[in-house]
């Protein structure tokens, strides 16, 4: 069994606080992806669960033992670097049998868990290499060989993957899903790409300078982002944020006046009055071309067409830009206006603080069923 | 084709001028004065030749047949062997502690590293100077310090067994700043990264600076070595001025040797001799160094 959980975290540089206050449950053998952009503090937290940094207030535990002042080597927890951090004057099986070592473990069952690891990474070949003489992809192999030696109660990765190559960051990403599978560990994982965060994750913490702003599945938070920021966080591209007054309600939601046309979200309307302002999210993903008159009138500026799918980026009535995402072969020319259609069960609401209001039944249904 | 080809030609001589013409400023001070007065020295040591006038007599190898009769010169030899590896490891250890010790983003620790360099800024007469007054058997700050102790001072530069150590002494002083400067590079190139792997990997402070620091500033350490030894080999001011050599002959070094000989007795071609000499174990000393630095890689 392998738990952590984060009791009411802080941390504080000088007057400046980092973290405020975050709690957080990390279950056995899940694999939990901190995501945010630069500064928001998911590196910050992660080390102060390794025990690289000290924690200003709250309480982290592992396996309901508490960890704050326990040394980062005594925590039971190992970690991947950014940069690999590997020892450069060290060959690949001394970089992975130093930790081993420096606890008194004998040379037989080191050299037993070094050729395990290897053959788990096909890594063999590389074990009397030293770092300099390694691909990056290889040294983040022995990076994550070195990490996987000392049998942690929990992994901790820390933008592992962002040195790479794009190719290789995709194959390193699948590998490391299959490596969750295989070694049903607890993994606890940095980064500020959102397509890593939502193909390794079984549950996402979205940061925003120094708060949680979400957790969830990655479908979750897809599906039901709890605000603008989430929202625009998660997805490719970004969900479109537009404004518009509360033109009416209905049984179905709330219809919104936009400076382009009107929409219909399915929404529930607590709260809200007719001539409110609020903002309607639309993913780019859920646009679609309608006819004359529907939905929204978008100027189109650029067109990118990627063969399976079209890009348009152009603006609406108040010069808001948006994404709008098309099928390949749509007929769509730079400087017309295309009348663009949404599903009242694809848009989401929000206040004009951000916050998102409740979609209905009906727009949810059948979205957590995969 | 033969245009192109003669072009081609033209191009490239073009190139190696302009080449020739962005290196000739280094270029003619190379030659001026260290490619000319090292083959003139070479020229020179062939001979008996004497400072002022004109009196040159080709004498082929007899300078260094009378060289390596001489006890005198052996003696310096010896003793400047001898200050060497006294003051050598001294520096590069001392050097290297005080760097790991300096080693901080801090007020008091920037300000203690300038400390530490400023007496490297100072000229060799200030600093024998110094170091004079400080060990001056009368009134000097070690003197007081053995009365306070109820001890009789000791007249260092007096003595022929602490002459030496006391110009040891003077010269770590004095130079002990530029190594510890390389040494805090050599430390600061190190990945910070690394020491945080090896605290989660559970290494002991001893074991983070014997497996990472150590190993990541040998290049500065083979730098360090190489320098003292090229420096030290040439030991001359300190002597000069401290003990003028003495007592009876205890700390004249090589260098001040060849000066006497060259400029207080006229004997040009001999003293080219000795510092020919010189060279070659300055050199030597200096390849060994790199080779073993290479082994080991």
């Amino acid at each position: 069994m392998a738990s952590v959980r984060l009791r009411a975290v802080a941390k504080n540089y000088g007057a400046v606080r980092a973290i405020h206050e975050v709690n957080l449950d990390v279950e056995h053998r899940e694999f939990v992806v901190l995501v945010g952009p630069s500064g928001c503090g998911k590196s910050t937290l992660l080390r102060m669960i390794a025990g690289l940094e000290t924690i200003s207030g709250g309480e982290i535990t592992l396996d309901d033992q508490v960890i704050n002042d326990v040394p980062a080597g005594g925590r039971g927890v190992a970690m991947v670097f950014q940069n690999y951090a590997l020892y450069p004057h060290m060959t690949a099986a001394q970089n992975m049998a130093f930790g081993l070592e420096n606890i008194g473990m004998a040379r037989e069952e080191i050299n037993r868990r070094i050729a395990h690891a290897a053959s788990t990474l096909k890594i063999e070949e590389l074990l009397q290499r030293r770092p300099k003489a390694m691909s990056g992809g290889q040294r983040q192999r022995i990076a994550i060989g070195r990490a996987i030696v000392r049998d942690p109660k929990v992994f901790l990765f820390d933008e592992p993957l962002s040195n790479l190559d794009a190719a290789l960051r995709v194959q390193m990403r699948i590998e490391i899903a299959k490596l969750h599978q295989r070694l049903d560990a607890t993994m606890i994982y940095v980064t500020h790409d959102q397509v890593e965060a939502m193909t390794l994750a079984d549950k996402i913490v979205v940061l925003s300078a120094g708060r949680i702003e979400q957790v969830g599945t990655p479908l979750e938070l897809y599906h039901t982002p709890r605000n603008t920021f989430v929202a625009g966080f998660i997805g490719s591209p970004k969900m479109n944020i537009i404004d518009g007054k509360v033109a009416a309600i209905t049984p179905e939601g709330v219809d919104v006046e936009t400076p382009s046309g009107r929409l219909a979200i399915a929404a529930e309307p607590a709260g809200l009055a007719i001539g409110d302002s609020v903002r309607v999210g639309i993913r780019p993903e859920h646009m679609g071309v309608g006819k004359p008159g529907d939905g929204l009138a978008v100027v189109v500026e650029v067109v990118e067409r990627l063969g399976d799918e079209t890009m348009v980026y152009g603006t609406i009535g108040d010069g808001t830009s948006v994404v709008v995402k098309l099928d390949g072969t749509a007929r769509v020319r730079t400087g017309e206006t295309i009348p663009i259609s949404v599903a009242a069960t694809d848009g989401h609401l929000f206040t004009m603080d951000g916050e998102a209001l409740r979609r209905t039944p009906a727009a949810l249904e059948g979205l957590f069923d995969v | 084709m033969s245009s192109a080809v003669s072009r081609a030609r033209m191009v490239r001589l073009r190139d190696g001028l302009s080449a020739l013409a962005f290196l000739a400023p280094f270029l003619v001070f190379y030659l001026l004065f260290l490619v000319y007065p090292f083959g003139l020295g070479i020229w020179i040591s062939f001979h008996d030749w004497e400072l002022v006038g004109s009196f040159r007599e080709w004498i082929g190898l007899w300078n260094y047949e009378d060289m390596f009769a001489d006890p005198q010169f052996w003696r310096a030899v010896r003793n400047t062997l001898t200050f060497a590896a006294m003051t050598v490891p001294v520096m590069v250890g001392l050097a290297l502690l005080l760097a790991l010790g300096l080693n901080r983003q801090t007020r008091i620790h920037g300000a203690l590293r300038a400390i530490f360099f400023t007496s490297n800024v100072l000229s060799v007469t200030v600093v024998t100077l110094i170091w004079i007054m400080v060990l001056s058997p009368d009134r000097g700050l070690i003197a007081q310090l053995f009365r306070s102790l109820g001890l009789e001072p000791i007249a260092f530069l007096a003595s022929t067994t602490w002459a030496m150590p006391a110009i040891v002494a003077t010269t770590v002083w004095w130079g002990i700043g530029f190594p510890m400067i390389l040494f805090l590079a050599g430390l600061q190139q190190i990945p910070g990264e690394l020491y945080e792997a090896a605290r989660l990997d559970n290494a002991s402070p001893w074991r983070r600076f014997t497996r990472i620091t150590l190993p990541a500033l040998r290049r500065t350490f083979v730098l360090v070595a190489i320098l003292q030894v090229i420096g030290q080999l040439q030991i001359f001011g300190q002597v000069l001025i401290m003990t003028g050599g003495g007592p009876s002959q205890s700390t004249r070094s090589l260098v001040q040797t060849i000066y006497e000989t060259g400029f207080a007795d006229w004997q040009l071609g001999y003293a080219s001799a000795m510092s020919l000499f010189l060279f070659v174990v300055m050199f030597v000393a200096s390849m060994a160094q790199l080779y073993i630095a290479r082994q080991e890689d």
